[in-house]
């Protein structure tokens, strides 16, 4: 199983029944690959669409019917559409239950940065920062380190998304969470030990007296 | 309303324009509209607008055309020309989060002089914003937007101008349509009164100034 199909599937865990979800550009898009269909979950695109589907066969796609990221997809039975007023208030006002996102990096306090890299990378935040603000639930879905580096830091020198921490990070070795605002570490990767993981991993984090292997 | 030719609408805006662009990643984006801009060559554009598109479709092709001057929107990372031309600072570019995009036009459309707002709060977006503490917890003072013209597009116009629109194109379409002095509509079908229900109206024709017409009759 590769890095991103680890994440994607712990993250899929996450998603209880009935549930209004926003999933991210990159691994987080995964998800919906993971999802059982009997747990009636419902995938919110912020371009104005509840129901989101799988992509259309080829030829039965529709130009008015896109993703945020402008792809072809489809609408499932029940599906809402609505503006982007109304769309942003779903998400600000606490009436998504979950998000999952991409990150850059996250702290030891759980504050995400995933918008900017100054200098290099200056694509805009688009809806990161309100869905991170404002849905009940935040958990983060990325590669543990990128090019060797940590991307669990200390402290963020990447610009913040949201002064309000994430509750969850899923990578390909590990499970963080943030009880009393501190990173602890709930589970590692099948086959990783909590020693491999700590090697990789620059900010400090606190180990339980049990951490369980992910079962996927 | 008045039913006018493209050519007739666009003639009407100046250079140095504020322009409200509706769609999303050009889906729901006025492109006859856009493409005659192109044509008339408007420089000096204020453009605001969810996003640069890409290369070739919706507001990037005001891009292609080195037609922006200034930039107002949420996300560019899929244009790479809107991006030269902001890191070239020939575009000067205010991206803002998209959730605050929608609700500062909003709010300059119903007479709002700006929305209290979590997000941003303790980020780079709070810088030079007045914070506001209600119930204990800080919002940011986000100003209302507005612009002397809004090219809006829609799925369905009746002959009064009557709106409606379709899945995913709608995103800030009827929101633009509130917010600026001159609107100006292009619309995938042109209908008899009446064939857009009153329940299915999502913009109401008094807020259109110009429809325009199909080119072939």
């Amino acid at each position: 199983m590769d890095a991103q199909e680890i994440i994607a599937r712990r993250v899929a865990q996450e998603l209880q029944p009935g549930n209004l979800v926003n999933l991210g550009i990159g691994i987080p898009t995964l998800v919906a690959n993971y999802v059982p269909p009997d747990l009636k979950v419902f995938f919110q695109s912020e371009n104005g669409l509840i129901g989101t589907g799988p992509i259309p066969e080829q030829g039965l796609s529709h130009p008015l019917l896109t993703d945020a990221g402008g792809r072809p997809i489809s609408a499932l039975p029940g599906a809402a559409t609505f503006d982007s007023a109304m769309s942003f208030g779903l998400i600000r006002g606490g009436h998504v239950d979950v998000t999952v996102l991409g990150g850059l990096q996250v702290d030891a306090h759980g504050h995400l940065a995933n918008w900017m890299i100054p200098g290099k990378m200056v694509p805009g935040m688009g809806g990161a920062m309100d869905l991170v603000s404002g849905a009940k639930r935040v958990i983060v879905a990325m590669q543990h380190a990128a090019k060797g580096k940590s991307k669990i830091v200390k402290q963020c020198n990447l610009p913040l998304t949201s002064a309000r921490p994430v509750n969850l990070v899923v990578t390909d070795m590990a499970v963080i969470g943030f009880p009393d605002g501190k990173a602890t570490l709930i589970e590692t990767a099948s086959g990783v030990s909590v020693g491999e993981v700590l090697a990789v991993t620059e900010a400090e984090l606190a180990i339980p007296d049990r951490v369980p292997e992910m079962q996927i | 309303m008045r039913a006018v030719s493209v050519e007739e609408a666009v003639a009407m805006i100046p250079p140095g324009a504020s322009v409200m662009v509706g769609g999303f990643m050009g889906v729901g984006t006025p492109e006859r509209l856009l493409d005659e801009v192109v044509r008339q060559k408007k420089t000096d554009l204020s453009i605001i607008s969810n996003d640069a598109a890409t290369p070739g479709k919706g507001v990037g092709k005001l891009f292609d055309a080195a037609l922006v001057s200034r930039l107002t929107a949420t996300h560019i990372g899929l244009n790479p020309k809107a991006q030269q031309q902001m890191l070239a600072k020939q575009v000067a570019v205010d991206l803002i989060p998209q959730g605050t995009f929608a609700e500062r036009i909003r709010a300059g459309g119903c007479g709002l002089g700006g929305v209290l707002t979590p997000t941003g709060v303790g980020t780079l977006v709070a810088e030079g914003k007045r914070q506001i503490e209600v119930d204990g917890k800080p919002f940011l003072l986000e100003t209302a937007l507005r612009a002397q013209f809004a090219l809006v597009h829609a799925f369905l116009a009746d002959y009064l101008g009557n709106l409606s629109y379709a899945l995913t194109a709608r995103n800030f379409n009827p929101v633009m349509a509130m917010a600026a002095d001159t609107v100006i509509v292009t619309a995938e079908h042109i209908v008899p009164v009446g064939v857009i229900a009153p329940d299915h109206v999502v913009t109401p024709a008094p807020l259109v100034d110009y429809l325009i017409t199909n080119p072939n009759g």
